[in-house]
């Protein structure tokens, strides 16, 4: 019987991890805008016709090094 | 009926603009269009057809100068490092997914901006941009270019918003769940059969583990209920927050006791559950309309920046920088920051905000013109008499402040009711102690708190977010923004409604026109319709609209002499309009009415009148509403339509005329010392003072987003007719209250029934507390979704 503090504990340690999930959502915004993410997803990318790929990919490129930079 | 524009969906009259074959109804749309095809974003019209914005005025040239003043700048953004800047931006217009979609996608417009991303419910974009590439000047006249018309005022330069206490609300929200759902599981075995033969081992385990989740909720969940429960006290008054203090910190030291001294896992799963119920409760009764303003003062109207004069040289000045004698250069459609004299240019304020009227006001060399003013026309040159702080209108406004947050305001029918219950409970704590000591001491102190955990008015307290919570939603639904749950409460004690005449029970945008004169045959119609569509006066807009002739000429040596009227040659006929002065020679006898003479050939052939229309549906809302209510009605206007009203409104007493803003205030204050409660109903500047001195302000409002003076609920002008209705409702709310209020009192007799006898368990209180939670909720939200479905009919919008 003694098993069950050990699953209690573990269900703790589970349980606490969604929390601590939970926490970084909320602190990190997650929850500030709860509309416009649902639409976001469902834009694609259609701008990259083949000519221009290699423009777009090389912005994108220096972006998420802009944004390293910002952070 | 032409064909609807591919841009913005209004209907192209008979002259389309053609682009690349398609029709657009003005030439901002085609050139938005244009841009955007350049920019290969086509795909905005794929997401949402037609999904553009209508901007009238399109020319910004000079008119965000301002933004490069380093002063300004600074306060607007949010963040600026080597070259790279962030900002933030309001744009009221968002309103669908082709507005994220494009304001995500400006990067393909200008290769300045690195990243934008959209916060929809705030109506907010966010744009990240390289400062060497594109100034932050230059990034707003982009998005006006494509009509996103940005809204930059001083007030939301001034403060700095923040999502916290909405964060930590949903911090507290999964901490309390995550400890509900373990110690749930903890106490679980000890409710079933045989649960009093577990091992001493798992009781202790069980309950230690209990009292340390419990913990973080005692201490953090519910620490607002504490302070707000201190404060009442402060003030000596006792709130709902008292009981709840009372009964959490009771139920955490009783069970506490228990777990220490082993004689049981005490009532820690019942205690955490009250608490995460209640923290849902505020969170569901704390919808807010994020993107609406319900505060906002003068700031927020006028300009951030204003354009100054010394000697001949213009710079761009900060707002909070003017001073008395500064001269300032007023361009077309720009704001009157503070009350000044006239010195060069024609003059021509509309004071449509101010007081309803759009038909804008002329004003010679000299005079005074008052702040809060619009200028139509060519630009002027004006003189500063008064700080802004001391113009007219703001200091009215101001004054009225001051008068309000002096006042505590805790009335609430909840507060009501739970002083009485504190009183109650705890005398029946006392007196069951009583009874226990002199029969069996052992269970006195057991009784007392057993009382005081049962009676945790957790479902009272639950009742008024849920039910008002819900109202609020399905007004919200039906176009009636409230600004909070209280106003619903004072909605219903309401037995006076005071309306203001323009812009509240007429429509500014659209008039009435009628020929007095000579019968006009088409052709001069014709005539008349040509040489008016020459003109922006909203008076020869009105005209146009009102004659139906589709011939149109062309029109020589045209000429408009402001404030007179405009003439010139049509189809080689001379056609004079304008003021009876400037058409006849002579002084108009009836100046109540806005008149508009017409010549043609040297003859004149009479006059159109030109007359607010009332809303649709006036008449049934008067009739319904007077029934309940007594109703008056101020106006800022002279008399001319008092023979309309006075049917409507019945006496000749109710009806008042010539209102300076500041008698509409006294008349509010007036009818408050008579004792009535006063709902006042408005939509300008001008109303701002008695909307607020009143126990109800409502504004009406065409565009919910665009400036509405301070009040406590936004109606949407098109569902004007149903406020019987809203107000009815608003009733109906509170009888749900109370009828939740029994529900959850049979409860607590329940509960009571066990408690002052010294029975009851845990399990009890597992049961009866979160049942009669539950059934509050479930019964509040329910009936008033159904009965807002009965009573206020469905007019679906989609805004939230």
């Amino acid at each position: 019987m003694s098993v069950i503090i050990i699953l209690v504990i573990v269900g703790i340690v589970v349980t606490g991890l969604f929390l601590i999930g939970f926490i970084w959502s909320v602190k990190s915004g997650q929850y500030d805008d709860m509309y416009s993410p649902s639409v976001r997803i469902l834009f694609d990318n259609e701008n990259s016709t083949p000519d221009d790929t290699e423009n777009i990919t090389s912005l994108e490129k220096e972006n998420s090094e802009i944004k390293d930079i910002i952070k | 009926m032409g064909l609807p524009c591919i841009h913005c969906g209004e209907d192209c009259g008979n002259h389309p603009i053609i682009w690349d074959d398609k029709p657009f109804c003005c030439n901002g749309c085609s050139t938005v269009f244009q841009i955007l095809n350049k920019g290969k974003l086509k795909k905005y019209y794929d997401i949402q057809p037609m999904s553009g914005i209508k901007v009238e005025q399109t020319d910004v040239t000079g008119k965000y100068n301002y933004i490069d003043n380093d002063e300004i700048r600074e306060k607007l953004l949010d963040f600026s490092d080597g070259g790279i800047s962030k900002v933030t931006l309001f744009i009221p217009t968002i309103h669908c997914a082709s507005c994220i979609w494009l304001l995500e996608n400006l990067h393909t417009i200008n290769a300045g901006i690195i990243t934008s991303s959209v916060n929809f419910p705030k109506k907010n974009v966010t744009v990240t941009y390289k400062e060497d590439e594109i100034s932050l000047r230059q990034l707003v006249e982009l998005l006006v270019s494509i009509h996103y018309v940005p809204e930059i005022t001083l007030d939301q330069l001034d403060k700095q918003e923040s999502n916290k206490s909405e964060r930590d609300l949903l911090l507290k929200i999964g901490i309390a769940g995550f400890s509900f759902m373990n110690v749930m599981l903890y106490n679980f075995p000890e409710y079933l059969p045989g649960g009093d033969e577990l091992s001493d081992l798992f009781t202790s385990f069980f309950g230690i583990m209990s009292f340390i989740l419990a913990l973080p909720v005692v201490i953090y969940c519910a620490n607002d209920y504490y302070l707000s429960a201190y404060k009442g006290l402060k003030h000596k008054i006792i709130n709902i927050d008292l009981p709840i203090t009372l009964g959490v910190l009771t139920l955490f030291l009783q069970s506490s006791y228990e777990v220490i001294t082993g004689n049981g896992i005490g009532y820690m799963d019942s205690l955490i559950g009250l608490v995460l119920f209640l923290l849902i409760g505020k969170w569901y009764q704390g919808k807010t309309y994020r993107a609406l303003s319900f505060e906002r003062d003068y700031k927020s109207y006028f300009p951030v920046a204003v354009t100054k004069i010394d000697d001949n040289l213009e710079s761009t000045i900060p707002l909070s920088r003017l001073l008395v004698k500064d001269q300032l250069l007023i361009r077309n459609q720009e704001i009157i920051p503070a009350d000044a004299i006239l010195l060069i240019g024609e003059a021509n304020i509309d004071y449509s905000f101010v007081t309803g009227e759009s038909i804008p006001i002329s004003k010679k060399i000299g005079e005074n013109i008052f702040a809060g003013g619009r200028q139509v026309g060519s630009s002027i040159v004006i003189e500063v008499v008064k700080e802004v702080e001391q113009s007219y209108l703001t200091q009215l406004w101001n004054q009225d402040n001051n008068n309000k947050s002096g006042e505590v305001k805790l009335t609430t029918i909840i507060n009501k009711v739970s002083e009485y219950f504190t009183v109650v409970i705890l005398l029946i704590a006392f007196v069951s102690a009583i009874y226990w000591i002199i029969n069996d001491p052992s269970l006195a102190l057991f009784a007392f708190t057993s009382v005081l955990i049962i009676a945790c008015p957790c479902a009272l307290a639950l009742t008024v977010p849920f039910t008002f919570g819900s109202t609020m939603r399905q007004f919200g639904r039906r176009g009636f923004y409230i600004k909070n749950t209280g106003v619903i409460e004072k909605l219903r004690n309401i037995n006076t409604i005071v309306f203001d005449k323009t812009g509240t029970i007429t429509i500014v945008s659209t008039m009435k026109t009628k020929f007095i004169g000579d019968q006009l045959s088409d052709e001069q119609l014709s005539l008349i319709k040509s040489l008016a569509s020459n003109s922006s006066h909203p008076l020869s807009a009105t005209i146009v609209g009102s004659i139906a002739s589709k011939s149109n000429y062309p029109v020589v040596d045209y000429q408009e002499i402001p404030s007179m009227g405009i003439t010139g040659m049509v189809n080689g006929i001379k056609v004079n309009m304008g003021s009876c002065k400037f058409v006849t020679g002579k002084e108009d006898v009836n100046i109540n009415n806005s008149n508009v003479y017409v010549l043609i050939n040297d003859k004149v052939l009479g006059h159109f009148k030109i007359e607010n229309i009332y809303r649709p549906g006036l008449k049934e809302v008067i009739f319904k509403l007077k029934k309940l209510f007594s109703l008056f009605l101020l106006s800022g206007d002279n008399e001319a339509e008092r023979k309309n009203l006075i049917p409507l409104f019945g006496s000749e007493k109710n009806l008042r005329f010539n209102q300076s803003p500041a008698n509409k205030m006294d008349f509010v204050k007036e009818q408050k010392k008579l004792g009535n409660r006063v709902l006042m109903i408005g939509d300008g500047l001008n109303d701002a003072g008695a909307l607020m001195e009143s126990d109800v302000g409502l504004t009406i409002a065409d565009d919910i987003y665009s400036f509405s003076p301070a009040c406590d609920g936004i109606i949407e002008s098109s569902k004007f007719q149903q406020l019987p209705n809203f107000i009815s409702f608003a009733k109906t709310s509170i009888i749900i209250v109370i009828m939740s209020f029994t529900i959850s009192f049979i409860y607590n007799f329940i509960g009571l029934y066990f408690a002052v006898q010294g029975n009851l368990s845990p399990l009890i209180a597992a049961i009866l507390m979160p049942i009669s939670s539950v059934s509050v909720v479930v019964f509040a939200t329910v009936s008033i979704n159904i009965l807002a479905k009965r009573l206020i009919s469905k007019q679906q919008n989609t805004l939230f």
